[in-house]
């Protein structure tokens, strides 16, 4: 099978990019997810909040996921769930050497899909990959202890009660006092089960002051900061979880039978890695630069997979700016026919990209800063998705101001305040200045 | 075979205590005969003890203790299984192993290492010099000075492995009964009357293969030979994107307290680091340390720093039914129609096969009656297959086309289909709980541990007709 693009994720990136490459008259997208049922995590995320910066209007999750999906079919995407890219052949997955690139036959992505309906082969003139992230399980934060049943993270627990309709009963302790905490704990809440506390290592929550006030007076949950999961005890299931408080070391069981541990994103980068991108050192999504492109020619990268994690319609803004870009890539490429005129304006990308590949400037950060995304400026498009790229921080600062330089020279200079786990935005017309020829850029705290 | 004295219940043949990898092997054995044959278990599931949780290495025996029981065992053992898993589809990779030398004390070593090597019959040791050790395992850190290449060390699926003697035990009429805890044996006259935690159990012969209780069914058999003194052995599972980085089993060189922290790769992919070494009061204390894990990240970070780096897929933790003996405790008392198999450490998967037979011969020798059965002889079943290096279902069109269950992939990180769960809930040994489930299928074994699929496999299993999910009855409440 051949396509134009095949877009592997059908969540709000995967899915927002497939309806704005229809709209940039590409004529085949298919968009493959393995699920059964496209919107990915908006889905199973019952709460408010979606859609304001894509859509500029308020809904829930699922109302939003709902929204897409009707959205990628009016606009004509071919969409496949219950399919899964399994890899690049040309690689040879299972892969034993990971560093192959997937095969190039006359300038298409060789892709093998599985479903229901068999093995399939597809030829892809580009691949955007949009496999979101996850969070970190209970084994990759190391916590130690016996290994019972009712430890999960947020994406089973919201599964559980929100797909499945699964009730939970009895205590429940939460790892993390980010977003996706309070969420959790009203997830909790609604399923049946009784929430001891919110626990963090950090000194404060990194939510709202509204979400934390709200969880103290009408829930009667406490977070408990500055404390650290220290084990987990509990032969079948859960009985405790022990709880390190980092002021004076000392360790208290706070009996319970159910443990969520929420937030500490990590890029769903399986399919990245087997195609041999590179990997950004700070994110751990495929290396991106401002026209979302990754290391591996025709293959572009967009939503959560590159910055975990935005909110849902960040993603989505981001998968519409690969699209451009995706449709400038794959105009430049071969003669434009009819009807798949790239969109106007995109003229430079394509011959910036027709014209032989040149090296994106690398954006790099340093300490208390975790990572930038994207994290190079294109040679043809230094324009990043919404005009601004998103930052991570590793501890809180008030009243920080980030200085962005290339050898030397303050490129901008802007005010954030800093919360680990919280999004930070930086204005990204400074990116206009970056001489392609010169080195990194740094972003750093002063 | 009647029983003499005709007691008021059937009196089987022979009772196993024990359905781990030994116990199971031993079942399997004497399935071919035409015996009354129980294996008895405490757990709720084959191999749930010992054998669940080890470093999954099929040994050569190149650095047993020449002339023990042990060394010649593994060798047998390791002969037999390698047959035995090509036919039954136990996931098994001849990766060889590397013996890594970091200090000239180390490599000193070596010559004294060969020696017993071929005191042990294993002769296609050889040395490998640094240049040749990093050309094939660059990752490796830095400041190796050469290896012994063992080059048919090998790994292989842990979970398969007595779950296909089971199940061919069970299809020759042995009953397996599991949550069956032995509390006590009394002799009677020509049998055991042997009282569990299920109702009373009579043989004629029993045979102990009790792991990490082995000390204490050999006491209520008056034995006093032997104490267990479990070491546990914390393990870290890497990403399965880090199997690039290891080519072979990554041994250390060995001191007199421990065999040391090694890298292997597993059969499904993934890349193990570990074991600790720690000896351990409580015999059901598998609880991952903090101090455990640390000190493994701190080793693992001066063999191959790059696989540090990875993701950490699983963290776990074993017994091994360590005594204050350097050898296997395999002993056979005629006059009490007893047979003891204790003190199996971490050689028992390899030498399991071995085991048997060895256990087998000698009842036979102490007069346990064997006639072969009638008919054909059985082949061993042929089970699912979980490993990397085979085809697997959601890779299989043909199979696909055939049912399409195959192509409905539930764990994306491990690409489990929902064919491969329904068969293993439908099988001859079902999994009692997702535990159990996961040592057939890997679902939910993968990196996300559940983020994806965990809600999906709880519902696949409480669905009508499969086990329900035991372990998850309060998530399910």
């Amino acid at each position: 099978m051949n396509v134009d693009v095949l877009v592997a994720g059908a969540g709000p990136a995967g899915l927002a990019a497939a309806i704005e490459l229809r709209k940039l008259g590409v004529a085949d997208v298919l968009v493959v997810d393995r699920e059964h049922q496209a919107g990915g995590i908006p889905r199973h995320c019952a709460h408010t909040g979606f859609g304001i910066r894509d859509l500029h209007r308020l809904m829930t999750g699922p109302a939003y996921a709902q929204h897409y999906r009707g959205a990628a079919s009016a606009a004509g995407v071919t969409l496949r769930t219950g399919t899964t890219l399994t890899g690049w052949p040309a690689t040879g997955w299972p892969a034993t050497d990971a560093s192959a690139t997937p095969e190039r036959q006359s300038g298409t992505i060789t892709a093998t899909l599985t479903s229901p309906a068999g093995v399939q082969i597809v030829h892809a003139g580009a691949v955007l990959l949009a496999t979101g992230c996850r969070e970190r399980p209970r084994s990759a934060r190391l916590v130690p202890g016996s290994r019972p049943a009712g430890v999960m993270t947020t994406g089973e627990l919201q599964q559980r009660v929100y797909l499945h309709g699964q009730r939970l009963a009895g205590r429940a302790v939460i790892v993390g006092a980010e977003h996706v905490s309070f969420s959790a704990m009203l997830t909790l809440l609604h399923a049946g089960a009784e929430v001891t506390a919110l626990v963090t290592d950090q000194p404060r929550h990194q939510s709202f002051a509204a979400f934390r006030l709200a969880a103290r007076l009408r829930w009667r949950v406490p977070v408990w900061t500055g404390t650290a999961v220290a084990g987990i005890a509990g032969r079948d299931e859960v009985s405790a979880v022990l709880l390190r408080d980092d002021r004076d070391g000392s360790v208290r069981s706070v009996p319970c039978e159910l443990v969520v541990f929420t937030g500490d994103w990590i890029p769903d980068h399986e399919l990245a890695r087997l195609a041999g991108a590179a990997l950004d050192p700070g994110t751990l999504g495929p290396a991106v630069d401002t026209a979302l492109s990754t290391s591996v020619p025709g293959m572009f990268a967009a939503g959560n997979l590159v910055h975990a994690a935005e909110t849902a319609d960040v993603a989505a803004l981001s998968g519409r700016h690969a699209a451009a870009h995706i449709a400038a890539y794959l105009a430049a490429r071969q003669p434009a026919a009819p009807g798949r005129q790239a969109a106007p304006g995109r003229q430079a990308a394509m011959a910036g990209q027709a014209g032989g590949r040149r090296v994106p400037v690398p954006v790099m950060v340093a300490g208390p800063l975790r990572w930038i995304s994207p994290n190079g400026i294109s040679p043809v498009s230094p324009e990043p998705p919404g005009g601004r790229f998103v930052l991570r921080s590793g501890a809180f600062a008030g009243r920080a101001r980030l200085q962005v330089r290339q050898d030397g020279r303050l490129l901008t200079s802007a005010p954030a305040r800093l919360v680990p786990g919280r999004s930070i935005r930086l204005d990204g017309r400074w990116a206009r200045h970056v001489d392609p020829a010169g080195g990194p850029v740094q972003v750093g705290v002063l | 075979m009647t029983a003499l004295g005709r007691p008021p219940e059937p009196v089987a043949d022979v009772l196993i205590v024990g359905a781990g990898v030994v116990g199971t092997a031993i079942a399997r054995t004497l399935a071919r005969y035409d015996l009354d044959c129980v294996i008895a278990d405490a757990g709720n599931d084959v191999g749930t003890g010992t054998t669940k949780a080890n470093t999954a290495i099929l040994h050569t025996g190149f650095d047993a203790v020449p002339g023990s029981l042990e060394s010649s065992l593994v060798r047998r053992g390791a002969e037999l299984l390698r047959d035995y898993a090509q036919q039954a589809g136990i996931p098994l990779e001849r990766t060889g192993a590397l013996l890594v030398a970091w200090s000239a004390d180390q490599h000193a070593e070596f010559a004294g290492i060969e020696d017993k090597a071929r005191r042990n019959g294993y002769l296609a040791i050889r040395y490998v010099p640094a240049a040749e050790l990093y050309a094939r395992e660059p990752h490796l850190a830095a400041g190796a000075l050469g290896a012994l290449e063992i080059p048919d060390e090998s790994i292989i699926c842990p979970w398969t492995t007595p779950l296909a003697y089971a199940t061919e035990a069970v299809r020759a009429g042995v009953r397996l009964r599991l949550r069956t805890p032995v509390l006590g044996v009394t002799a009677a006259d020509g049998w055991h009357e042997v009282s569990t935690g299920s109702g009373s159990v009579r043989c004629r012969w029993l045979v102990n293969a009790a792991g990490l209780e082995s000390d204490r069914i050999d006491a209520m058999l008056g034995g006093s030979g032997f104490t267990i003194a479990p070491r546990r052995g914390e393990l870290i599972v890497f990403d399965k994107l880090a199997r690039p980085l290891v080519g072979a089993i990554l041994l250390p060189v060995p001191t007199p307290q421990t065999k040391g922290v090694l890298v292997a790769p597993t059969v499904y992919g993934n890349v193990l680091l570990g074991p600790t070494a720690q000896d351990v009061p409580d015999r059901s204390d598998t609880a991952t340390t903090g101090t455990g894990l640390s000190s493994l990240l701190a080793a693992g970070r001066k063999i191959m720093p790059d696989l540090v780096r990875e993701e950490v897929t699983a963290t776990y933790a074993g017994l091994r039914a360590a005594t204050e003996h350097r050898d296997y405790q395999i002993r056979i008392d005629a006059s009490r129609r007893y047979a003891c198999v204790g003190g199996i450490r971490s050689t028992g998967l390899t030498a399991s096969l071995g085991i048997a037979e060895y256990v087998v011969g000698q009842l036979a020798d102490a007069g346990l009656e064997l006639r072969k059965r009638d008919g054909s002889p059985r082949k061993p079943p042929v089970l699912p297959y979980i490993g990397q290096t085979g085809r697997r279902p959601y890779q299989d069109d043909a199979r696909i086309a055939a049912d399409p269950a195959y192509g409905d992939i539930v764990c994306h990180c491990e690409r489990v289909s929902r064919g491969e769960i329904r068969d293993a809930l439908a099988s001859p040994l079902p999994p009692a709980d997702l535990d159990g489930l996961r040592r057939r299928t890997r679902a939910t074994n993968g990196r996300c541990q559940g983020f994806f699929c965990a809600a999906r496999v709880a519902s696949l299993m409480g669905a009508p007709g499969g086990a329900r999910a035991g372990r998850d009855a309060r998530v399910l409440a």
